[in-house]
C-alpha cells in the first residue's frame, strides 16, 4: 500500500536510470544513511568495534569480490591476499612518508593491491571456473610468503607483525591505539559509502555491462566487440583495489595491528561465503552477506544469556557453530540466489500488498 | 504511391577460395561468393553443409586455412571477432546467445559497446561525459526498441522471455551496433507462423530503413524465396549454386541435394 510506484512518471532517461528510481526507496536509503552516520551518538564502543566496523569493512571486501565473481563471473580465492597487500602497503607507505594524508595512503595501497590483482588475474585469460579459483590460490600462498620473508615490508620488525601508527586527518586522530572507535567508525563508513556508490555506478554503466556480458556469454560478448582480455583484467584490477582498501582498513581502522595470518585463506573463504549468501551480482547482497556472516555469530553468542540460559562456554561455542552452519544451509535452500534475491521478492510482493490480485 | 525500389550497390564483402577443415573434416571447400551492398543474401543448404561455419569465418571466429576475405575492399587474413565488430559486422546466433542475467534494455545497450568511449573512472562517477554518453546511447536503443515493438519488456530479464521475443531482442542487440553487414543465423528457427511473419517483416524493414546488408541462413524455403535477393546454396562444404531465388529453385544440383538423387 505504501510501497507503490504508481503515479511516479519518468520524463527523462536520466531520471529513469537513477540508482533508486522509486521514491520510497530513495527516502529509505536516505534514512539508512542518516541513521548510519548518527550511530556513534547512541551506541557503545563494543557495538562499534565488534559489530559495525567489521561489518562495513567486510561489506567492502565483499563488494570487491562481487564485482569480480558476481558481475564478471571470474571465481577468485585470492581476496585475503589482496587485502593483505592493502594492509601491508599502507603500513609501508605511511611509515615511509608519515606526512602524506592517510586517505591518500589508503588509495595508493589500494592501487598496489590493484596491480597485484592484475598480475594474478592473467591466468583468467586461459582458464575458467574452479580451475581459475585454484590458480588464484597462488596469490594467497605467494603473498603470505613474501610478506613473511622480506623484512623490508614490515620495516624489519622482529615479530613480523605490523602496527598502525597514529595518524591524523583534519586534525583528528583516526588511527593508532588512541584513536576513538567513533572516529574510526565514521571514517570506515564514509569510505564504504563512497566506494559502494562508485561500484554501483560502474556496474550500471558500460563497464558493468561488459563484465556481465563476459559472465553470461563470453562468445557473444566478443562478437559485439568486447575485448575479453581487457575486460577480465579490469575486473581483477578494480576488484583488488576494493579488497586492498578493505585490507588497509582492517589493519588501520579496526584491529590496529596484524600479521599475515590475519589475511589467510580463511578470509578468502569468508568473503566468498558472504558473496554467495548475500547474492552474486548484487551490491546490496554484499552488505547483507557481510551482515549475516559477521553479525549472526555475535547474536548467537549473546542470545542465551539474554534469555537467562547459562551454559559452559565451550558448549555454547559448539552450539553457536552448529546453528550458524544450519542457518547457512537453510538460507541457501530457501533462496540459492542469496539474501538480495529474497529482498527483491519481498519488494515485489510489497508492491501488491495488501491486494495481491 | 511511389514504386518500391531498392538500390543494390557495389560489393561489400567478397570471399574467395575459402577452405576450412577441422582435423580431417573439411567443413568448407574452396568457397567463393560476394555480398553486395543493401542486398539480402540467403545461404541455404542441408544440415552440415557448412553454412554456420561460413558465418563464423566471416566474423572472425574460425580462421580458414586457405582463401581470402575482403570487407569494404580491404583484405584481411586473420582477425578476432571484436575486430570484425569494430569494422561493422554484427550477427545473431542459431541458439540464442543473449546475456541471460541482464534486462532487454541492458542487452541492447551492450550492443552499443563500441560506440561508448569513456573510461571506467568517468563511469565510476556516472557524471558529466559518462552520463551524457549513457543517455545518448539510451536514446538510440529506445529507437530500436520502438522499431522492434518490445517496449513492454524493456526492463524484463531476458531469461524470462519467451523464445520468439528472445530472438527479437537478439536482433535488437545486433542492430544496436549500427552494422553495415548483419549476419543472421537461422532467425526464424523454431517459430510459429505469426512469429516468422513478424521476423520477416523486421528483416525486410531493417534492410529497407537502415539500408543494412543482410546475410541470413534459413531452412524455411518459403521465407528464403520470398525475402532474399540472392541465394547461395552449399552442400558438403561446396558451393553448388548462386543466383536469384528463381534460378536456384530451377537448378538441378540443388534439387538433387535437397531431395536426394537416385544412383541407378
Amino acid at each position: 500500500m505504501l510501497y507503490r510506484e504508481a503515479g511516479q512518471f519518468k520524463t527523462s532517461y536520466t531520471a529513469d536510470q537513477t540508482v533508486f528510481p522509486i521514491l520510497q526507496d530513495r527516502w529509505c536509503m536516505a534514512a539508512i544513511i542518516a541513521v548510519a552516520f548518527s550511530v556513534p551518538l547512541f551506541s557503545s564502543e563494543y557495538m562499534l568495534q565488534a559489530v559495525l566496523i567489521p561489518f562495513l569493512i567486510y561489506a567492502l571486501a565483499a563488494i570487491g569480490l562481487n564485482l569480480l565473481t558476481g558481475y564478471c563471473g571470474q571465481l577468485s580465492l585470492g581476496t585475503g591476499a589482496f587485502m593483505m597487500v592493502g594492509g601491508y602497503m599502507t603500513y609501508k607507505l605511511t611509515t615511509s612518508f608519515p606526512e602524506v594524508n592517510i586517505l591518500i595512503v589508503f588509495m595508493l595501497a589500494g592501487l598496489c593491491s590493484a596491480f597485484v590483482g592484475l598480475i594474478f588475474g592473467i591466468p583468467s585469460l586461459r582458464i575458467k571456473g574452479f580451475y581459475l579459483a585454484v590458480a588464484t590460490l597462488a596469490a594467497q600462498f605467494f603473498l603470505s610468503w613474501l610478506f613473511n620473508k622480506v623484512g623490508w615490508f614490515v620495516n624489519y620488525s622482529p615479530s613480523g607483525s605490523i602496527t598502525a601508527p597514529p595518524r591524523e586527518l583534519f586534525g583528528i586522530l583516526v588511527t593508532g591505539p588512541r584513536a576513538s572507535a567513533e572516529v574510526r567508525y565514521l571514517m570506515v563508513l564514509s569510505i564504504v559509502v563512497v566506494m559502494a556508490l562508485a561500484a554501483k555506478n560502474l556496474i550500471r554503466g558500460r563497464v558493468g555491462r561488459s563484465w556481465m556480458a563476459i559472465r553470461d556469454m563470453d562468445i557473444a560478448a566478443e562478437i559485439i566487440g568486447i575485448r575479453p582480455v581487457q575486460t577480465k583484467l579490469l575486473a581483477f584490477t578494480i576488484s583488488s583495489f576494493y579488497c586492498g582498501v578493505a585490507g588497509a582498513m582492517v589493519v588501520f581502522l579496526w584491529l590496529g595491528s596484524a600479521e599475515t595470518e590475519a589475511f589467510d585463506i580463511n578470509q578468502s573463504f569468508l568473503v566468498l561465503f558472504m558473496v554467495i549468501i548475500g547474492g552474486l551480482g548484487s551490491i546490496l547482497g554484499s552488505f547483507l552477506g557481510a551482515a549475516f556472516i559477521t553479525v549472526t555469530p555475535i547474536i548467537l553468542t549473546n542470545a542465551p544469556p539474554m534469555f537467562g540460559i547459562h551454559m559452559a562456554i565451550d558448549l555454547q561455542k559448539h552450539i553457536e557453530i552448529m546453528l550458524f552452519g544450519s542457518l547457512i544451509v537453510f538460507f541457501l535452500i530457501v533462496e540459492p540466489k542469496g539474501l538480495a534475491r529474497l529482498w527483491q521478492i519481498t519488494k515485489e510482493k510489497l508492491r501488491l500488498w495488501p491486494f495481491p490480485y | 504511391m511511389a514504386e518500391y525500389k531498392r538500390k543494390i550497390g557495389e560489393t561489400l564483402l567478397r570471399v574467395e577460395g575459402i577452405s576450412l577443415s577441422f582435423g580431417g573434416v573439411r567443413a568448407l571447400n574452396d568457397i567463393s561468393f560476394e555480398i553486395k551492398e543493401h542486398e539480402i543474401l540467403a545461404i541455404i543448404g542441408p544440415n552440415g553443409a557448412g553454412k554456420s561455419s561460413m558465418l563464423n569465418v566471416i566474423n572472425g571466429f574460425y580462421h580458414p586455412q586457405e582463401g581470402t576475405i575482403a570487407f569494404k575492399g580491404t583484405e584481411r587474413k586473420r582477425m578476432r571477432p571484436h575486430d570484425a565488430a569494430s569494422q561493422g559486422i554484427a550477427r545473431t546466433f542459431q541458439n540464442i546467445a543473449l546475456f541471460k542475467g541482464m534486462s532487454t534494455l541492458d542487452n541492447i545497450m551492450t550492443g552499443r559497446m563500441l560506440k561508448m568511449k569513456r573510461n571506467f573512472l568517468w563511469h565510476a562517477l556516472y557524471w558529466g561525459p559518462a552520463l551524457r554518453e549513457e543517455i545518448q546511447n539510451r536514446e538510440f536503443c529506445e529507437k530500436i526498441i520502438d522499431f522492434l515493438e518490445i517496449q513492454a519488456i524493456r526492463k524484463t530479464p531476458v531469461g524470462r522471455l519467451p523464445y520468439g521475443l528472445q530472438k527479437r531482442v537478439e536482433l535488437g542487440r545486433a542492430l544496436a551496433a549500427e552494422p553495415d553487414l548483419l549476419l543472421l543465423d537461422e532467425p526464424m528457427a523454431g517459430m510459429n507462423v505469426e512469429e516468422k511473419e513478424d521476423m520477416c517483416r523486421f528483416v525486410l524493414d531493417v534492410n529497407d530503413e537502415f539500408g543494412t546488408t543482410i546475410a541470413l541462413i534459413e531452412h524455411d524455403m518459403g521465407v528464403v524465396m520470398d525475402i532474399s535477393d540472392r541465394v547461395v546454396v552449399l552442400d558438403y562444404g561446396r558451393k553448388i549454386a548462386d543466383g536469384t531465388p528463381d534460378a536456384v529453385r530451377a537448378n538441378n544440383e540443388v534439387i538433387d541435394a535437397y531431395l536426394g538423387v537416385s544412383h541407378d
